[in-house]
């Protein structure tokens, strides 16, 4: 087994008087596929948020790279989230006002490469996903499906070493995504990148190589369990 | 085998009489669908033979339903390997993951572990079924893709399930 | 209207105060922002009757004959004239002396005081027992016997007294005696050029303030069509969902009224304790006129419901979502080239009609003109702001995330920004307007204040006698450092060939005094000399000449040794012109005559303080009815200057408003993209560069909007000079001044959205699925 490349241990995390996560762990490994399932509510998102670096737990350490992130200071997350991370969401990700092409170089745009070079890189990635035919055009003007690829162009545009996925297929019918997961899947698998998947759908959760349970804020890795 | 081990399981609470068992089976894990009398017969000699219960009494009369019988230790043995085992996955599987988180909740075993259990199983055939799938033809996609859907639906119904433990023992357990 | 109709309105009227917190917090400030915009056109229409009932009040008391003559009766009162200046203010004072048991009184007086005593406004009573008023009391020494009521006052804060007296005499000049008081003629309207100004301050103050209002009833207007894609889901159509959102924005409408009716009320309340431009106003004169605010209260949800209907338009509200269209369709130029020209069209036949001189003008030509030129900008702006973003490529990522929004659209931020737009290009029109009558009101004097700094006009009693004696009273002034003394009469010179009267002044002074005005060479007193200057022609040695007064003049004859000298400039009237006699030299009827007016030029000491109001003090106690002024090498009304930063605060006042707008709209952005900003954190975009991207887009049309609104105002301002015959020059100060300003109002609309920004750019954002 390869060393772990991203440890969260016994996170915790309040929003109001509202427990989100209450002592969950999760150790994803270099290039592997990660799915994070549990009801709604049960603080998986929350979780793949504090992995991720965007949130800060209240307590529990998250360590990436033998880098502890929930020490780091907000420039220094945002930074690495540039790098070293990639984001997939359900839905209302895309910059409305920027064309497919320009949304997918936006994160290499944010960490100073050139326009035309990011925007050539993105095409590259754009037609790896069998979108390259709307690279022109608004994310109003696109489909669900398109517009869900686009952003796993965009997530994986920096080749990051992790891409966090939230419900990546929750607004697609089955085939389109299946597809989204096959290419996410395909694409993180070349790269090598890990992806942490955070869905509440079976089939979905069945593209990754091992999955963990949240329940009421607590993680469970059920293969170590069985 | 599943209507020995939810005898075993019955039995664990306390002693009963063979009309009693089957009256318990038929409410709880059966109702409109009643054993036979052979069936109950053939089962308890069955488990009798195997040692897994005993006569612990009888009552004035004939035939099995008069003799009053207990579990053994190696019949209760016998009930939790059976309870921790996952099920191969295959269709129509509720009715003994049914009788199997029944009979859980009835004994005090944690029944959820028995869910979780099955719904690794479970996870671990999908994603072998994925991986068969994104390799193969239309042909195979498709076939892979039904039995994807039963498989989900089955995890759906474990998940549903745990989600609703609690409710479930309060109707089961007396 | 059909009940269906009725119900729907309703329902739109339900739904606008629907959705909990935030909803209420839409309407609440939809609200304040109509409210505020009606309170202030509310107070704009209130300025008519304001202005009435001082002008009434002003002629209420009205006490000057102009020439009439007045009989002496048991009821007459005899009325001096004591206005006088103390620091900055100048105010009405007036001596008063019964003539027999029933005199008629000024308005605000119970009884005439008694000599010696006096009568003063409420606002003088407060400056008399004051600090400040220590100099004042010295003058007004006398005790305080009654306050004049509001109906003799123009406003609160005016300064006023009546002075009892029984030294008065009908034939002096300045006093005149009054067996009513109050004027019937109608008092002398506006100057045509000052109304001009004032109608255009009016429009361009006003018309901003009516786009906020109608950008204030947009507020909101996202989640609106949002809820509306709701209400069509659940089977309205689209007729329906029209009704509904005019009913919304009824609501809101009506609710800015009631708001605004009570900002306004409130407002009034404080009115009286205001003053502004030395005017001050009784919270009663503040009084809406009736039919316009009848208008003001039909007008704004009227407009409101045509502004939504006008927004709807450019949306397709469909059951699963609203849809905007547009941002395809290229605007068109021509009909918004329309309004601003014809709104020249409407100003050209004026150009050069109007001036202090002329009868008049039809105000609602220029107001309209100016109305459709301002209008043109808010116009013109979307179609510029569409038409240059379109051309806009490349730059940073900030850069970029703020042209593309501006490309998808546009039309927000414009809608905005065409309120800052319209109000500058006013601003700027109306500055160079101002400036130009500002030059046209103040002219050259003459007067030359480095030589002596106050002139002081006094009766003596016994003529030229008593002259070395007020010298001497105004020298031991504190601060004064020198007095020159000396009398002007004016004398009829002998009817020319033509039969044309000539008339000259006759200057009386020592010759140390006439030695100032002219070269005289040698002097003894009883030498008369003849000024040599072509505006006044003398008459030759010998001849005899009449002096100027009422009934038969006493005559003169201009001795034959009389010289002719070369004029000098003096101090108080540029150069000398007329006759010049040292005292002996004239009879003694003429030079010892009762009540010769005494003209003495003052200079001070620069280091010592209150000089002027010291000198008053002597020259009253010389005489109540003489003046005492200050010289100036121009003469401004400084009024004018009081209206010009008026108009700057208004200026400011305004944009002040609009930026507040412009903050709603910003934030209101800034909410509806509350996921997509946390989605943009969580890749790692820093706090700068969405900072950044909220100021270019919030500058880039205001950038735009400035260009637009400084052309618009140059060419306003042109063809308003051109109307009042003004060479044309562009005021660059004034429009560096109003620019800045609304520079400023955009920093600080960035400025106050960033921590809302900030906030939402924590990721808690996107917890909300």
């Amino acid at each position: 087994m390869t060393e772990p490349l991203l440890v969260g241990t016994d996170l915790f995390k309040m929003y109001g008087t509202t427990p989100a996560l209450r002592g969950s762990s999760l150790t994803v490994r270099a290039g592997e596929i990660v799915a994070v399932m549990g009801s709604s509510g049960s603080g998986k998102s929350t979780l793949l948020h504090c992995l991720a670096g965007i949130v800060r737990p209240d307590d529990g350490t998250v360590v990436y790279a033998g880098r502890q992130i929930s020490a780091m200071s907000d420039v220094e997350r945002s930074a690495l989230r540039r790098r070293d991370f990639g984001f997939v969401f359900q839905f209302g990700q895309l910059v409305p006002e920027l064309t497919c092409v320009e949304n997918v170089a936006l994160p290499l745009r944010l960490d100073g490469v050139r326009r035309k070079e990011a925007e050539r890189r993105s095409r590259e990635w754009l037609d790896r996903l069998e979108v390259g035919d709307v690279a022109g055009k608004l994310p109003g003007q696109i489909s669900g499906g398109q517009g869900q690829r686009i952003a796993v162009a965009r997530a994986l545009v920096t080749e990051p070493k992790v891409v966090f996925a939230d419900e990546p297929t929750g607004a697609l019918d089955s085939l389109n995504g299946e597809k989204v997961m096959q290419l996410l899947g395909q694409a993180a698998r070349d790269t090598g990148a890990a992806v942490v998947l955070v869905t509440h759908e079976p089939r979905v959760a069945a593209y990754a190589d091992r999955e963990v349970v949240v329940r009421d804020g607590a993680s469970l890795d059920l293969e170590r369990v069985a | 085998m599943s209507i020995g081990h939810s005898f075993l399981g019955l039995l664990e609470g306390r002693p009963r009489h063979g009309y009693d068992l089957k009256r318990a089976y038929d409410e709880r894990f059966s109702p409109g669908r009643p054993l036979h009398h052979g069936q109950v017969y053939a089962t308890l000699s069955r488990l009798l033979k195997n040692g897994l219960v005993v006569v612990d009494g009888l009552e004035p009369g004939e035939g099995p339903e008069r003799k009053r019988y207990a579990v053994t230790d190696a019949g209760i043995t016998d009930v939790q390997s059976w309870l921790s085992q996952p099920e191969k996955p295959e269709p129509y599987l509720q009715s003994v993951l049914y009788t199997k988180v029944v009979l859980a909740l009835m004994t005090g075993r944690p029944a959820d572990e028995i869910l979780d259990v099955q719904r690794t199983e479970h996870l671990r055939l999908m994603r072998e079924v994925t991986r068969r799938k994104t390799g193969g033809d239309l042909a195979e996609q498709l076939i892979c893709d039904h039995a994807l859907f039963h498989l989900e639906a089955d995890l759906r119904w474990l998940e549903l399930t745990a989600a609703r433990l609690n409710e479930l023992a309060a109707r089961v357990r007396p | 209207m059909s009940p269906s109709w009725l119900r729907e309105l309703l329902l739109g009227a339900r739904m606008a105060l629907a959705g909990g917190r935030s909803g209420l917090a839409r309407a609440t400030l939809t609200a304040v922002g109509v409210g505020l915009g009606v309170a202030m056109l509310l107070a704009a229409v209130s300025i008519p009757h304001m202005m009435q009932a001082r002008s009434d009040r002003g002629a209420a008391r009205a006490d000057q004959n102009y020439g009439t003559q007045v009989a002496r009766t048991d009821r007459s009162t005899l009325v001096g004239v004591a206005d006088m200046q103390y620091r900055d203010t100048s105010f009405r004072g007036r001596l008063v002396q019964a003539e027999g048991s029933q005199p008629v009184l000024p308005p605000g007086l119970s009884a005439l005081p008694r000599p010696g005593e006096m009568a003063v406004s409420p606002a003088l009573a407060r400056l008399l027992v004051s600090p400040e008023g220590a100099l004042l009391r010295e003058r007004l020494h006398y005790p305080t016997t009654a306050l004049i009521a509001d109906e003799g006052l123009q406003g609160p804060g005016e300064l006023a007294f009546y002075l009892g007296t029984d030294t008065l005499t009908a034939d002096t000049s300045g006093v005149s005696r009054r067996n009513a008081f109050g004027d019937e003629n109608t008092s002398e309207g506006l100057d045509p050029v000052l109304l001009l100004l004032v109608v255009i301050i009016f429009v361009v103050l006003l018309l901003p303030v009516a786009m906020f209002v109608a950008s204030a009833i947009r507020f909101g207007g996202d989640s609106r069509d949002r809820r509306l894609a709701g209400v069509r889901l659940v089977g309205a159509d689209t007729g329906m969902a029209r009704r509904i959102a005019a009913g919304e924005a009824m609501l809101s409408a009506l609710l800015g009224i009631a708001a605004g009716a009570v900002m306004f009320l409130a407002g009034r309340s404080f009115v009286g304790s205001v003053e502004l431009m030395g005017i001050s106003v009784y919270p009663s004169d503040v009084q809406p006129d009736p039919v316009l605010a009848a208008l003001i209260v039909l007008a704004v949800p009227a407009a409101a419901v045509v502004v939504t209907m006008l927004s709807l338009r450019r949306v397709l509200i469909e059951p699963l979502g609203v849809v905007r269209r547009g941002a395809d369709t290229p605007r068109r130029l021509w009909w918004r080239l329309l309004m601003p020209a014809l709104g020249v069209l409407l100003l050209l036949p004026l150009v050069g009609s109007v001036s202090k001189e002329s009868e008049g003008f039809s105000e609602w030509q220029v107001i309209g003109g100016v109305c459709l030129i301002l209008l043109g900008v808010a116009t013109l702006l979307p179609w510029l702001v569409q038409s240059v973003v379109r051309r806009i490529h490349g730059g940073p990522v900030a850069w970029q995330l703020a042209v593309r929004r501006l490309q998808l659209d546009g039309s927000m931020s414009a809608r905005a920004v065409t309120g800052v737009a319209v109000a500058v290009a006013g601003a700027i029109g109306l500055q160079m307007m101002f400036a130009a009558v500002e030059a046209n009101y103040q002219r050259f004097s003459g007067q030359d204040s480095t030589r002596a700094q106050i002139s002081i006009a006094a009766r003596m009693p016994h003529g030229w006698s008593d002259a070395a004696g007020f010298a001497a009273r105004l020298a031991a002034t504190p601060g004064v450092t020198s007095v020159t003394p000396r009398s002007v009469l004016s004398l009829n010179l002998p009817a020319s060939p033509s039969g044309e009267q000539a008339s000259a002044p006759l200057t009386i002074g020592e010759c140390a005094v006439l030695r100032r005005l002219a070269e005289l060479g040698d002097c003894a007193d009883g030498d008369v000399f003849l000024v040599d200057n072509p505006d006044v022609p003398v008459p030759a040695p010998g001849a005899t000449v009449t002096l100027n007064e009422e009934g038969e003049g006493a005559t003169w004859t201009i001795p034959s040794g009389a010289r002719t000298v070369r004029p000098l400039s003096d101090p108080l009237n540029g150069d000398t012109v007329g006759l010049l006699a040292t005292p002996a030299a004239l009879p003694v009827a003429i030079r010892d005559r009762p009540d010769l007016q005494l003209q003495a030029l003052v200079t001070v000491d620069a280091a010592a303080t209150d000089t002027v109001d010291r000198v008053t003090n002597t020259r009253w106690e010389l005489d109540p009815l003489g003046t005492t002024w200050e010289l100036n090498p121009t003469v401004v009304d400084n009024k004018f200057a009081q209206i010009r930063r008026g108009l700057f605060a208004g200026a400011a006042a305004t944009l002040l408003l609009i930026g507040a707008s412009l903050l709603v709209v910003v934030l209101e952005q800034l909410r509806d993209r509350r996921r997509l900003l946390a989605v943009l954190v969580a890749f790692g975009t820093r706090r700068r560069t969405m900072s950044w991207a909220i100021l270019w887009q919030t500058a880039v049309p205001v950038v735009l909007g400035l260009v637009l609104a400084c052309a618009a105002g140059v060419g306003l301002g042109a063809v308003l000079l051109r109307i009042i015959g003004a060479p044309v020059a562009i005021d660059w100060a004034g429009i560096g001044v109003v620019s800045a300003l609304a520079g400023g109002v955009i920093l600080l609309v960035t400025g106050l959205s960033l921590p809302v920004l900030w906030r939402l750019m924590r990721a808690e954002g996107l917890r909300t699925e």
